[in-house]
C-alpha cells in the first residue's frame, strides 16, 4: 500500500458531459490508467472512455439466485420427508411442485439481496470519508451539476505539474489539486 | 381544434408543438435539485403538514389502541365468526398488498420497458408500496390469534421440533409477502442512495449533513459506481417484475386453492394481479395529484403522467371486467348448483348491495370516462376517480371474502357479516398509519429521484463534437 500522504490527485471539473466525455477519451488514449469521472447521473459515454464495460454485480447476482433457490428446497424437502412428514390429504411427503413456490420466493429474495449488496461490495461502500470530499468545488457539484475528472497520483505518468498542465489543455473550469 | 389551442398555458403542454412534457421546459440540473432538496431541507415545514400529521397520527394511535384491545381481549372483538371466518382483515390485507403492487410496477416493470416518464413518480410510488405493505402485514399477524407465535410461521429450529407445512398456499405467502417487502426496502433504498448523497452535500444544518452523510454511505458518483449500480437497478427491477406478479398469484392461491365456489377458480391469479394494478395507479393518483399541487411539482408530475396513468388503469380495468365476467359465466357454464347459486346470492342476496357498489366504482364510472383525453387530463376529476377506483377495490375483495362465505353449501349454516367498531377502527387505522409513514417520507426523503430525472434534460445527452462546434 502506498502511505495515504500529499497528493491523492488533480481534479478538472467541467460544465456539459461532452465536455468531461472529451477529455477523459484523450486521456484514457494518453495513457493514462488510475483516473476516475465524477458525474450526478450515470454517463455511458465516460464508462466506455475509460474502458469500463463490464462488472461482477450479474455474477454475484445469479450465485445468490442459485444458492438462495437451493438452499429453501432442500429445506422444504428434509423438512417434508425426514425431519417433520406430515400426511395432508394423502398427498405424497415429497410433493415437490408445491415446494417450487418458496423456492421461487428464494430465489429472487436472495438474488435481489446479493445484487444491491454484491454492488455496495464491489464499489467499496459505504466508506464515509474520501480524499475528494476534501476539494472545495466537489461537494457542491458533483452530486448537482457539475462533470468531474481526477487524475490519480498514483499513476505513473503523474507528475504535479505536467498533469496540471495537461488538464488545462481541456479548458476545464477549473483544476484543483487534492490532498488524502 | 388543435391541442396546442387548448392549453398554451398549463406548464405539462409544450407551447410550441402542442406535445405532452416529462419535464417541464427551461429547468437545468441545478434547478431540479433545488426545486427537490429544498422540499427537504428546508427548517420550515409547512403547517398544511403539521395539520395533515396531526390527523394521521390520530388515526395511527387510534389503530394502536385497537391492537391493543384485540390483543388484550382476543379476535372475538371482530365481527369474524362461522361462516364468514375471514373479515376484514384478509380485505384490508389483500387490498393494502394489491394498492402496493402499482409502485412495483411504476419502478420495475416500466423502467425495464424503457418508459422514462415513470422516473418522476417511481421514489414516491416505490415508498407507497413500503408503506402498502407495512399496512397489510400487520393484517395477518394480528389475525393469527396468538400473536406472540407469529414466528412458528418461520421454519426455525424450536425444540418441540415442528415444522410449517410446505404445502400450503398460506405459508406461501409469507415467503411470497416477506420477500416482496425486503425487496421492495431495498430497491428502494438503493435508488436513493446518490439522491441522499446530494442532500449531504447540500445540507446546511449540521444534524442534517451527519444524517445524510451517514445514510448516503459515502457516495461520490464515480463512473465505475454509477455503472455497477445502473446494473444492480436493473437486475432489481428484473427481479422485481417476476416477485410482484407471483405474489399476488400466491395471494390469490389462498382463495383459489379452497374448494368453495366464488374462490375455486383459476381465472383468480391473472384477475387479482391485474386488480392490484388499477387499484395501486388509483392510490399513485390520490397521492401525486395533491403533492404536486401541495409543493408545486408541475413541472416535474405533469399531465402527463396523470394522463398515462389514466391509461393503465383503463387496461387494468378492462382486465378486472374480464375476471368479472368470467365469474358470471362460469357461475353458468359449469351448470355446478353451488357456483349459480353463489353468484345469485352475491348479486341479488341481502349483501348483494355491495356487489352493485363494485360494479359501480369499479366499472361503471371509470370504464366510462377514461377514455376521454379530456377528462384523464383533468386534474380534480382524476383525483375523483382515484377515490372512486379505491372505494370499489376495497368493495371487490369484500365481496370475495364475505359474500362466497356467508352462504356456503349447507343452509341451516348460513349466516351474515356486520363489522363491529374494532373492525373499523382498524381499518381506519391503518390509513392513518400510511399517510403518518407517508408524511414522513414525503418531509425526510428525497420523493423525487434528482438523479434519473438529470437523465431526462435535454443537456444530459452527449453530443458529438461537431454539433458543439456548429452551435448546437
Amino acid at each position: 500500500m502506498p502511505p495515504r500522504e500529499g497528493t491523492y490527485g488533480l481534479l478538472a471539473e467541467f460544465d456539459t458531459p461532452g465536455d468531461l466525455v472529451r477529455a477523459v477519451r484523450q486521456a484514457h488514449q494518453d495513457g493514462w490508467r488510475r483516473l476516475d469521472c465524477y458525474t450526478p447521473y450515470p454517463v455511458e459515454e465516460a464508462a466506455e472512455a475509460i474502458g469500463f464495460h463490464r462488472n461482477k454485480v450479474p455474477l454475484l447476482t445469479l450465485l445468490g439466485g442459485l444458492i438462495g433457490g437451493a438452499a429453501m428446497f432442500s429445506m422444504e424437502t428434509w423438512i417434508s420427508t425426514l425431519a417433520y412428514p406430515l400426511n395432508i390429504a394423502g398427498r405424497p411427503t415429497y410433493s415437490w411442485p408445491a415446494f417450487v413456490v418458496p423456492a421461487y420466493e428464494w430465489t429472487i429474495l436472495w438474488a435481489g439481496l446479493s445484487a444491491a449488496f454484491g454492488m455496495l461490495a464491489l464499489n467499496g461502500l459505504p466508506s464515509l470519508y474520501h480524499p475528494l470530499f476534501n476539494a472545495p468545488n466537489f461537494r457542491d457539484g458533483a452530486t448537482t451539476d457539475k462533470f468531474f475528472l481526477c487524475l490519480e497520483a498514483l499513476d505513473p505518468k503523474f507528475d504535479l505539474v505536467e498533469a496540471k498542465a495537461y488538464l488545462e489543455s481541456f479548458t476545464p473550469v477549473s483544476v484543483v489539486e487534492v490532498d488524502y | 381544434m388543435a391541442t396546442s389551442d387548448l392549453k398554451t398555458k398549463d406548464p405539462g403542454v409544450d407551447p410550441a408543438t402542442g406535445e405532452f412534457l416529462v419535464v417541464g421546459r427551461g429547468q437545468t440540473f441545478r434547478s431540479i435539485t433545488e426545486k427537490i432538496s429544498r422540499i427537504v431541507l428546508t427548517p420550515h415545514t409547512p403547517m398544511g403538514w403539521f395539520a395533515l400529521f396531526t390527523v394521521a397520527g390520530g388515526g395511527a394511535t387510534m389503530l394502536m389502541v385497537a391492537v391493543v384491545w384485540l390483543f388484550l381481549k382476543g379476535v372475538g372483538i371482530w365481527a369474524i365468526s362461522q361462516p364468514v371466518a375471514w373479515g376484514f382483515a384478509i380485505i384490508n390485507f389483500v387490498w393494502w398488498i394489491g394498492i402496493g403492487h402499482a409502485g412495483t410496477l411504476i419502478s420495475a416493470i416500466l423502467l425495464l420497458f424503457k418508459q422514462q416518464w415513470r422516473n418522476a413518480i417511481s421514489r414516491f410510488a416505490e415508498a407507497m408500496t413500503i408503506f402498502a405493505v407495512v399496512c397489510a402485514g400487520l393484517f395477518p399477524l394480528i389475525h393469527v390469534g396468538r400473536p406472540w407465535l407469529g414466528y412458528w410461521l418461520f421454519p426455525l429450529p424450536f425444540t418441540m421440533t415442528v415444522w410449517p407445512q410446505f404445502r400450503s398456499p398460506l405459508l406461501w405467502d409469507v415467503f411470497a409477502v416477506s420477500t416482496y417487502a425486503t425487496i421492495s426496502v431495498v430497491f428502494w433504498y438503493i435508488g436513493m442512495v446518490p439522491d441522499l448523497a446530494t442532500f449531504r452535500d447540500r445540507a446546511d444544518s449540521k444534524i442534517a449533513r451527519y444524517f445524510y452523510g451517514m445514510i448516503s454511505l459515502g457516495w461520490r458518483g464515480s463512473i465505475r459506481h454509477w455503472m455497477r449500480y445502473e446494473t444492480a437497478s436493473l437486475l432489481l427491477a428484473g427481479l422485481a417484475t417476476p416477485l410482484v406478479l407471483s405474489v399476488h398469484t400466491v395471494i390469490s392461491f389462498d382463495f383459489a386453492v379452497a374448494v368453495l365456489p366464488g374462490w375455486h377458480t383459476t381465472i383468480f391469479p391473472p384477475y387479482f394481479v391485474a386488480g392490484a394494478i388499477y387499484s395501486g395507479f388509483a392510490m399513485v393518483l390520490t397521492l401525486a395529484i395533491p403533492l404536486r399541487k401541495f409543493y408545486g411539482l408541475e413541472q416535474l408530475v405533469t399531465e402527463r403522467h396523470i394522463d398515462n396513468m389514466g391509461k393503465v388503469m383503463l387496461a387494468t380495468g378492462f382486465i378486472v371486467a374480464y375476471g368479472y365476467g368470467l365469474e358470471a359465466f362460469m357461475a353458468w357454464y359449469s351448470a355446478s348448483h353451488w357456483e349459480a347459486f353463489m353468484f345469485w346470492n352475491r348479486a341479488f342476496g341481502p349483501m348483494g348491495w355491495s356487489y352493485w357498489v363494485l360494479v359501480t366504482c369499479n366499472l361503471a364510472i371509470p370504464l366510462t370516462t377514461l377514455w376521454v383525453r379530456k377528462l384523464r387530463t383533468n386534474i380534480a376529476f382524476m383525483f375523483f376517480i382515484s377515490i372512486v377506483v379505491n372505494t370499489g377495490m376495497w368493495f371487490e375483495r369484500f365481496v370475495i371474502v364475505v359474500t362466497s362465505l356467508y352462504r356456503d353449501f349447507l343452509p341451516s349454516s348460513w349466516g351474515t357479516y356486520r363489522a363491529t367498531k374494532w373492525d373499523y377502527m382498524t381499518f381506519v387505522g391503518t390509513l392513518g398509519l400510511f399517510t403518518f409513514l407517508f408524511l414522513l417520507f414525503v418531509r425526510l426523503l428525497p420523493m423525487i429521484p434528482m438523479n434519473e430525472i438529470r437523465i431526462l434534460l435535454p443537456q444530459a445527452k452527449v453530443k458529438p463534437k461537431s454539433a458543439v462546434e456548429a452551435g448546437d
